[in-house]
Parts: C-alpha cells; sequence; structure tokens
C-alpha cells in the first residue's frame, strides 16, 4: 500500500463505515426503549432507497428522498402496531423470529413490487466521473453527502435525546422501563416512536448510499450484519460506540480488500464479529466488570 | 419403550409404504421423489427441534451443517477431489482404495472415494467444524447467540461462494451415486428411485425413534429443565454447557447426514443450501410444527418441503415461510397443534379491529 492508496482506502472505509454506524444507531434507538434487536433494520435502508429511486422520476430528488423517509418511517410505525404492540412480555426468542419473519417478508415485498434489477438515485452532485481531489485520492462528492447526513444525524439525534421532553422520556424508557411508566410515560407510545424514528433514520442513510452502493431487493441484510457488528463493537445501546465501531469496521474491511480476496471481504466482518462476542460481549469500550454482570 | 409409543411409529412406517404402493399402483411416483427429499430436509429439522426446542438453543445457520454434508459428498465424489492432493498422493491412495478410479462414459478417468469414507468424513467434518464452534457460541444468549450463528453461517456461505474446490458460485454438479449395498444407489437413477424412497424414510423414522427416546430419557429431561431456566437446571447439578453442545453436535450430525444424501440424490449442490434463507426456513418449520414437538417438526417438515418443492408457493417460496414465522410466533408461539391457538386468533382478530391506544 502506497501513501495515495492509504487515504484512498481509508475515505471509502469511512464512507461505507458511517453508513454501518446509523444502521448501528437505528439497532440502538429501538433495543433502547425495547430490548429487541430488530432485525429487520436492514431492509429499512433498502425501502428508503427503492422508494425515493422510483419517486424521483415524478418529483425532485430532495422531494423524493423526504416521501421516501415519510413512507418508510410509515413502514416501520405500522410494524410496532401491528407486530409488536400487543404482544405483553415477549420472550427474546420470539421476538427475534418475528423481526427474522418481517425482514424476509419485506425482502420478498419488495422484490415483487420492483423487481431484482440493481439500481441507483442519480448522484446529488454532478455525476459518476465527477471527483474531488484530496491528498493525492480521487473520490466523488457523494462521499460528503453521505458524511454530511451522518453527521447531521448523530447530532439532531443527540439534540433530540438531550434537549426535549420526548427525547428524554425515551432515555427514561432505556434507563428502567418501570420507573418510566411510573413517572407518566407511555412506554407502548414511545416504542412506536422508537420503531418510526429508526426507520426514517435508516431510510434517509439508504438514500444517501444508494449512489455509491446501488440499491437491490436484498441489500438489507448484508448492511444489518456489519452495522449489528458496529453495535456489539461499539457496546450495545450507546450510540458514541456505535459511531467509532462504525467507523472502524469500514476502514479494516476496505483494507482487507487489498490483501485478502474480495470473495471473503463480508467473512472477515463477520470473523471480526464472532471474535467480539466470544471474547468481549460487551464492546470495546464496556468495562470488563460490567459485562460480566451482565447476560449475554 | 411401551406399546403405545411403538404404535404411532408403526403406523408411520405403514402410511409410508402405502404411498409408494399407491404412488407406483397410479403412475404417479414422480411424487416420490420429492417426497425422498423432504424427508432429507425434515431430518435437518429433526435435529433443530430437538436444539431450538428442547435445549432452547436457537441456531440460525443450520443450512450450514447441511451444506457442509453435502459439500463434503460432493468434492469426494467429483474429480474435484483431484485438487485436495498432488499426483503422487492420489496414486498412492488408488492403490490402497482408499480412492476408487473408474472410467467415465466418455473414457475420461473418474475419482471417487468409496462411501463408508466420504460418509465417515462428512460426519467428522461435521462434528470436528460443530465443536469447535459449539464451544464458544454456545455461551452466548437470545440475540447474540442468534447473531453469531447467522455470522458463522453466513461466512461458511462466502466460504462456498468463493473457493474454488466448492465450485464458486456453480455448485458442484454431476455428483455420482453413492452405492449402499452392492447394486443399491442413493442417487438420482429412476431405476432406484422406490429404493431411494425407503432409504429416505428409514434414515428419518429412524432418527424419530431415537430422539424421541432421547427427550424422554434423563437427557431430555435435563434439556428441558435447561430451557426452563439454565441458572436453575446448573444448580440442580445438570452440566449446562457439555449438555447444550452435544445436543449442538447431534442436530449439526443429523443436518450433515441430510446433506450427504440429498446431494447424492440430486447430483449437485450449490452455494444457495447454505444461504440465510434456508436456516431460517428450517427455523420457521420448527416453529410451526411446535419447537418441542418431534411429531409435529416432522409432519411439517415433510409437509412444508413437499409443498415448496412441488413448486406451489410459486416466486412466493420464501415469502411464505417468512409470513408463516410472524403468524406463528405472534399468534402461537407453542406451534400450531395446541388448543390455546384458536383462542389467540380470536384475540387478534379483536383488537386488529381497533388497534389505537386500547
Amino acid at each position: 500500500m502506497s501513501p495515495d492508496n492509504i487515504v484512498q482506502y481509508l475515505i471509502s472505509g469511512i464512507t461505507a463505515g458511517s453508513i454501518y454506524a446509523i444502521v448501528a444507531i437505528g439497532f440502538n434507538i429501538i433495543y433502547n426503549t425495547t430490548g429487541i434487536i430488530n432485525f429487520a433494520q436492514g431492509e429499512f435502508l433498502m425501502l428508503g432507497g427503492m422508494i425515493s429511486i422510483t419517486l424521483a422520476q415524478f418529483m425532485p430528488l430532495p422531494a423524493a428522498i423526504l416521501a421516501a423517509v415519510i413512507i418508510t418511517a410509515g413502514v416501520g410505525f405500522l410494524i410496532e402496531l401491528v407486530f409488536i404492540r400487543w404482544i405483553d412480555s415477549p420472550s427474546v426468542l420470539r421476538m427475534i423470529i418475528i423481526t427474522i419473519g418481517l425482514s424476509i417478508v419485506i425482502r420478498e415485498a419488495a422484490l415483487h413490487i420492483w423487481d431484482e434489477k440493481v439500481r441507483a438515485l442519480p448522484y446529488f452532485t454532478g455525476n459518476e466521473i465527477t471527483s474531488i481531489e484530496i491528498l493525492g485520492a480521487r473520490f466523488s462528492p457523494q462521499v460528503l453527502w453521505v458524511l454530511g447526513t451522518c453527521a447531521i444525524i448523530v447530532i439532531i439525534l443527540n439534540i433530540f435525546y438531550y434537549y426535549t421532553l420526548t427525547g428524554k422520556s425515551m432515555r427514561a424508557c432505556a434507563a428502567n422501563r418501570t420507573a418510566a411508566s411510573l413517572c407518566g410515560i407511555n412506554i407502548k407510545n414511545m416504542v412506536s416512536l422508537s420503531f418510526t424514528l429508526s426507520a426514517a433514520i435508516g431510510a434517509l442513510a439508504g438514500c444517501v448510499i444508494s449512489p455509491i452502493t446501488q440499491t437491490q431487493y436484498d441489500c438489507g441484510a448484508t448492511l444489518a450484519i456489519k452495522g449489528f457488528t458496529a453495535a456489539i463493537f461499539g457496546g450495545l445501546g450507546s450510540s458514541t460506540g456505535a459511531i467509532v465501531a462504525g467507523l472502524l469496521i469500514g476502514v479494516i474491511e476496505a483494507a482487507s480488500i487489498s490483501i485478502i480476496p474480495l470473495a471473503y471481504k463480508d467473512a472477515i466482518t463477520l470473523t471480526l464479529l464472532l471474535g467480539i462476542l466470544f471474547f468481549r460481549p460487551g464492546g470495546i469500550f464496556g468495562s470488563r466488570e460490567a459485562a460480566a454482570l451482565k447476560e449475554y | 419403550m411401551k406399546i403405545s409409543s411403538h404404535l404411532p411409529v408403526a403406523l408411520l412406517g405403514a402410511i409410508v409404504v402405502l404411498f409408494q404402493v399407491l404412488m407406483s399402483a397410479t403412475g404417479t411416483d414422480y411424487l416420490l421423489i420429492q417426497l425422498t427429499m423432504s424427508a432429507y430436509y425434515a431430518l435437518v429439522v429433526l435435529g433443530l427441534c430437538l436444539l431450538m426446542g428442547y435445549a432452547g438453543q436457537i441456531s440460525m445457520g443450520h443450512a450450514a451443517f447441511f451444506a457442509l454434508g453435502g459439500y463434503t459428498a460432493a468434492v469426494l465424489s467429483t474429480n474435484n477431489l483431484t485438487q485436495l492432493f498432488s499426483a503422487g498422493v492420489l496414486e498412492w491412495l488408488v492403490q490402497k482404495g482408499l480412492i476408487i478410479l473408474s472410467t467415465d462414459a466418455y473414457g475420461a478417468a473418474a475419482y471417487r472415494a468409496p462411501a463408508w469414507l466420504s460418509l465417515g468424513t462428512a460426519v467428522l467434518i461435521t462434528v470436528a467444524v460443530s465443536f469447535a464452534i459449539g464451544i464458544p457460541v454456545l455461551r452466548l444468549k437470545g440475540h447474540y447467540l442468534a447473531m453469531a450463528t447467522l455470522g458463522f453461517g453466513t461466512i461458511l456461505y462466502r466460504i462456498f461462494l468463493g473457493t474454488r474446490i466448492f465450485g464458486e458460485a456453480d455448485g458442484i454438479s454431476a455428483v455420482r451415486p453413492c452405492e449402499i449395498l452392492p447394486g443399491l444407489f442413493v442417487g438420482g437413477d429412476p431405476s432406484q428411485r422406490v429404493f431411494n424412497y425407503y432409504f429416505a424414510w428409514i434414515l428419518l423414522i429412524g432418527a424419530l425413534v431415537l430422539l424421541l427416546n432421547l427427550v424422554r430419557s434423563r437427557v431430555g429431561r435435563a434439556l428441558r429443565a435447561i430451557h426452563g431456566s439454565e441458572e436453575a437446571a446448573g444448580a440442580m447439578g445438570i452440566d449446562t454447557a457439555r449438555y447444550k453442545l452435544n445436543i449442538f453436535v447431534i442436530s449439526a450430525v443429523f443436518a450433515a447426514l441430510g446433506g450427504y444424501f440429498m446431494t447424492h440424490f440430486n447430483g449437485g449442490i450449490g452455494p444457495s443450501e447454505a444461504g440465510i434463507m434456508k436456516s431460517v426456513r428450517y427455523v420457521a418449520i420448527v416453529a410451526v410444527g411446535g419447537m418441542a414437538n418431534l411429531w409435529g417438526c416432522l409432519l411439517m417438515g415433510v409437509v412444508l418441503n413437499f409443498l415448496s418443492l412441488r413448486g406451489y408457493f410459486g416466486s412466493y417460496d420464501d415469502a411464505v415461510f417468512g409470513a408463516l414465522l410472524i403468524i406463528i410466533m405472534a399468534l402461537a408461539p407453542e406451534g400450531i397443534f395446541r388448543k390455546e391457538s384458536i383462542s389467540r386468533i380470536k384475540e387478534l382478530t379483536r383488537r386488529l379491529s381497533w388497534p389505537f391506544w386500547k
């Protein structure tokens, strides 16, 4: 690897990594309020991408993206309403299987609504060959869009969580559900909100990444596994951890391509996932003592 | 074992014979092909039923074990095995009778390992892999266990998809039949169809009897205790880690056996057999069958796979299994062979009519 290449790998790694971070944050939002891992998280990105691509034929790009985010958020809300809300004390196994079922049904529905073709949104600025040069590395301006959007999502989420009453209520649910409900917080509504929010964020990430990685009906599963790796790596429930871990995984993956065959690229992330699960299930930032007391 | 428990098994055997006689008599014996394949898939389901239903450990990577058995069969029964050894070693193995050298229909050299050797290798590899992966994985619970097994399954899928000896995306075809007894082969030849049907079903019923006895024994009671509460089971003196690991290995071997014979029967295997969708499908069937219900799992394993193989679900094949998963787990998490299911359906229709802030 020459110095030029290193910058190039870093940039492509950070781009992919910021998307993994957003998926991980989506996992965390739902996990914090419900204790459920939503295996259909990756499908929200796919839906956002697909809907915006279809709508972009009829309306300007920003409107199409906005509509896609709203529609996907609606799907997230409906999922919670129909499948999660009325189950009183769900066992983990049961919720895992339900969300896995949901991810398959959404994926298959997408296959029948659209088709198996690979699609992409147009580049937000310029086109396929527009490029910016930094330190000898060339990349598309879309990379800046991705990084900017992810940064804005994280900032707005933090403002929401720390400076609004609803956000504080959601944090209260995460800290202690019983105590939160004793304080008059409607936990069920908070769960609905967390699914809606998580779907909206996923859809937005799915839109900005679409010009670079392209969108296909089955692209959700891979993103979900990598996002989950980032969520575990950073410590489940921690937003800061998710961002750092997501970027790290993106860079590791990008660097691995220069060493091992491309066909095994996904296997690297998964091996990393297994390694973390076996040795540090509390994440790299979690304390070992705290992790020893928790159940995995 | 009391007479009462022999009876259902004997009935099942009678039904199996009846199907064959009826189908051969009415000239619809092509259905036996799908029934044979369903039996092999049901073998995977039975093993997973033991792991999920009785020991309470989810595995989202069982298709990988099926594929492990299948690919071992495929590599050892085609010329792909020549890639494993240098020319000298290959010649030595042929001399020792560990590899059989014959000529194919075009007169080219055709290598294959004898059936006992390839079957033994498949089982050994599966035991080794499931043992190695089971020790760390089974320490995890819930989401972590599901994701770890999913990750393991996907890694094997990627390896099958990206490695030359496994035929990459094309998989391995033209797998030679596996000789069980002189003149009797597990393979796709129409003259062997009835033998293959009985072979698959005897294997399946044998597995069922084995598991029925196992869950009624001390082991079965220990497993249910683990499912109920691992801490309590541990406090009662049950070595929970060892039980979970052993059950994991047994269910992996069942899956590998299914894959091994299926590959010989089909004459080929592709990487999709190791895919996530296949693993999810097995989990779905166990859920529909009622988790800790071997008979239910066997029935659903055969029926759903038969319908799927006959193409009744059309392009909605995967969607059917996804929808089944949601419906069963939302409405009847104990499976459909229960009285409570009906009252749950009433409850849902009541709530769906007014789902907002009840």
